[in-house]
């Protein structure tokens, strides 16, 4: 069974604070399902299936969902972190084609910056307990940015990747983001300035990092016949696959993400190809990350993403790939740590047309969203969603 | 940038059926598991092994030469320390530190051999210092 065509993505919301100290997580995680379903023209009595992951409170699903008074009679709390929500949407359509629900509501929230919480240079221990690689890791100091640092590393030691090009990713995404009224990061940015300011984990500096956001959004995956009787454009999903890339028992292989796998897979269910997309959302924790996934999508050959994201070509309208167009994780926003949710969001944006006028991509009738959840650099889940506008 | 002033590292959690591999890093060695059925060495260290799923696993003591496959210095650390991949001579792959050396001298490839560094209240850790 195939999920082409069988859901379309009808309501999607952004929250547009980036520093949460007087809402609630659970509030946050309301306001914008309230938000999506408002954008769709569908009440939250037309939900019948919710999907969230694991910055919701409590377990799994069941807290929100008393929180919001809903009624589903199917839930997913699939927890792949950062790339979850885009992995929603995919299980979303199976659910609608599996005839398990009609209207799926996928929920993202956070308050990391509120919290103070020292997100990406302190290692992390889960608690309870240790997960079987945790003895193997935690006391070396493995943190968010020194594992992907690693990747990128490698990718240098390779390929002849530069700090230069890796910048170009950076600059591409704050050229966007000036037009964002909500983004973080407003200003643009040159090359100079990326390479130049602090190295935060060798050979990453404070600008090859994403933002550290409050927030969160919501996304609406419906049935084709709802999508009909409503009156957003149509935004139906061709293709969607998942991954988990691991250690390998020790092969470790860190030039590769597992959007080998999920680009493929999806591009081939969707029967496209990597030169019909007009619009790219690609996972933006670090700059590395983009040129990573770049390459492991088929969007040029691997070893090549430095050449590739070069001079501009990501920029809208200037470059052939315009990608995250909203400012993305680099820029504008990066709820709760996981970037996922909003690259959804940008996509439907440029799909329908309502994406900022300075960087609406024309005649956008195909995009992709995709997503790195985890650490690149230990294991990492991916996740691929291929969207056409009807 | 050398690696002088001290960091306190936390001690592992350690299960049962890691406890083998601890113990012989209060010893001074480093241990890889082998599975007998398929002959394959992996990291970090399982019963089952995770090539062929065979229960027939056993220790063996690595030689404690490798290379470096990746690192990075984390510069924003209280005490700067060198995050790495180690590719042991044995293959495996393992995450680890780069110790008693210049970071800024550092290269994917490089040889490095085994050390331990004394953990909060446990077993040591095996680290690796340039060959």
């Amino acid at each position: 069974m195939s999920i082409k065509g069988k859901a379309y993505i009808a309501g999607i919301y952004e929250h547009p604070t980036r520093l949460a100290k007087d809402l609630s997580l659970a509030q946050i995680h309301a306001e914008v399902a309230k938000g999506a379903l408002e954008d769709a023209g569908l009440t939250k009595d037309d939900v019948d299936g919710y999907f969230c992951a694991g910055d919701a409170p409590g377990l799994g699903p069941m807290s929100m969902v008393e929180y919001m008074g809903l009624k589903v009679r199917h839930v997913d709390s699939t927890d792949t972190g950062g790339s979850s929500y885009v992995l929603h949407v995919g299980h979303a359509a199976e659910a609608i084609a599996a005839g398990k629900c009609k209207v799926a509501l996928i929920t993202l929230a956070g308050r990391p910056r509120a919290e103070g919480m020292a997100t990406g240079t302190v290692p992390r221990s889960r608690g309870g307990t240790p997960t079987p690689d945790e003895p193997f890791e935690f006391p070396y100091g493995p943190t968010v940015v020194n594992m992907y640092a690693m990747c990128a590393m490698r990718h240098m030691h390779e390929f002849g990747t530069t700090s230069e090009q890796l910048a170009w990713i950076k600059v591409a995404a704050s050229h966007h983001a000036q037009y964002n009224p909500h983004a973080l990061l407003k200003d643009v940015v040159t090359v100079e300035d990326v390479v130049n300011s602090p190295m935060i984990s060798d050979p990453l500096h404070r600008l090859d990092c994403c933002v550290i956001t409050d927030g969160g959004g919501a996304i609406v995956v419906v049935a084709p016949e709802i999508a009909a009787k409503l009156k957003r454009p149509k935004i139906k999903l061709l293709g969607a696959s998942e991954f988990i890339k691991t250690q390998m028992g020790g092969k470790v292989d860190l030039t590769y993400s597992g959007a080998r796998f999920t680009g493929a897979a999806a591009f081939a269910e969707a029967g496209v190809k990597p030169a019909d997309i007009k619009y790219a959302s690609i996972y933006d924790s670090f700059t590395i990350t983009v040129l990573m996934q770049l390459e492991d999508l088929g969007f040029c050959e691997k070893g090549k993403g430095g050449a590739f994201v070069a001079d501009g070509n990501l920029i809208s309208g200037v470059g052939k790939l315009p990608f995250n167009t909203d400012g993305g994780g680099l820029c504008s926003n990066h709820p709760a740590n996981r970037g996922g949710l909003t690259k959804v969001l940008e996509a439907v944006r440029q799909l329908r047309g309502e994406a900022h006028p300075k960087v609406q991509v024309k005649n956008c009738d195909l995009a992709i969203a995709h997503g790195t959840g985890g650490s690149l650099g230990l294991r990492h889940g991916s996740a691929t969603v291929i969207l056409e506008r009807e | 940038m050398a690696d002088t002033k001290e960091r306190k590292l936390p001690a592992p959690a350690i299960s049962p059926e890691t406890q083998a591999y601890w113990d012989a890093a209060g010893k001074g060695k480093l241990l890889v598991k082998k599975c007998t059925a398929c002959g394959e060495a992996h990291h970090y260290p399982r019963p089952i092994c995770p090539f062929c799923f065979s229960d027939k696993t056993e220790w063996t003591e690595a030689s404690g030469k490798g290379t470096i496959y990746s690192f990075s210095v984390m510069r924003r650390a209280p005490v700067p320390y060198a995050m790495a991949y180690v590719t042991l001579a044995e293959g495996p792959r393992m995450v680890t530190n780069i110790v008693d050396c210049d970071f800024d001298k550092l290269k994917c490839d490089q040889p490095v051999k085994l050390v331990f560094k004394p953990t909060d209240g446990g077993p040591p850790l095996p680290m690796f210092t340039p060959a």
